[in-house]
């Protein structure tokens, strides 16, 4: 069972751990990105993040693919908002139910890992002076 | 011709979110040349994709105006 989304609505983390819990479980790995209030030093005021829908979610679909094909899983649940977001707000929750411990922390970890470097999603960050598309320039 | 999805910071670049080219651009690989000499300032990002009709495409594919033709800068979700 997986559930994949792009959504300008506001992530419900609670709802989404709920959602991947299984009887056969023993064990939910939860990753939650939240917005940072800073980046080298310098202070962030908002992100904002674009998508490019619908090759997002069929690039997340690959990478869910990817993990049920490589750990043992029951279920996941990989949800990513765009739009403008303010600090310490949620931009991604993925939630893994496993059998056992360690093949939730790795698919986690590999789920995110691999989001940032495929998932056609951009993120910018809003300063005082200005506003920058992270990870377009050397 | 053909048209192009313009995201993030070749959106930016290039001023507007779809971009409409009449030149002889048959593949992936022109297309990203005919893009970095038009608007030189997409030389200096980290990476240049090309996504053809949702799919991350290789420089020797052709295009027509009947795909979907999105170019993809340096991802950053998460």
């Amino acid at each position: 069972m997986e559930s994949i989304l792009v959504t300008d609505k506001p992530l419900d983390t609670q709802a989404i751990i709920n959602s991947v819990e299984a009887p056969e479980g023993g064990a939910v790995n939860v990753f939650i990105g939240t917005v940072r209030n800073a980046t080298k030093g310098k202070e962030v005021l908002q992100l904002e993040f674009e998508a490019y829908e619908p090759m997002a979610t069929k690039e997340l679909t690959k990478i869910v693919e990817q993990v049920k094909q490589r750990w043992s899983l029951l279920k996941v649940a990989v949800h990513h908002r765009v739009g403008v977001l303010a600090i310490g707000e949620v931009p991604v929750v993925i939630a893994v139910s496993t059998p056992h411990r360690a093949a939730g922390f790795e698919a986690c970890q590999f789920i995110i890992n691999t989001l940032k470097e495929t998932v056609p999603i951009w993120k910018k960050e809003f300063f005082e002076d200005g506003e920058v598309w992270v990870a377009a320039h050397p | 011709m053909i048209s192009i999805k313009l995201f993030g910071v070749t959106r930016d670049i290039v001023g507007k979110p779809i971009l409409e080219i009449q030149d002889n651009v048959d593949t992936v690989g022109q297309l990203k040349e005919f893009m970095m000499t038009t608007y030189p300032r997409i030389k200096g990002l980290n990476s240049l994709m090309v996504a053809v009709n949702s799919e991350y495409a290789k420089d020797e594919l052709t295009i027509s105006s009947t795909d979907e033709i999105a170019l993809i800068p340096p991802v950053s979700g998460g």
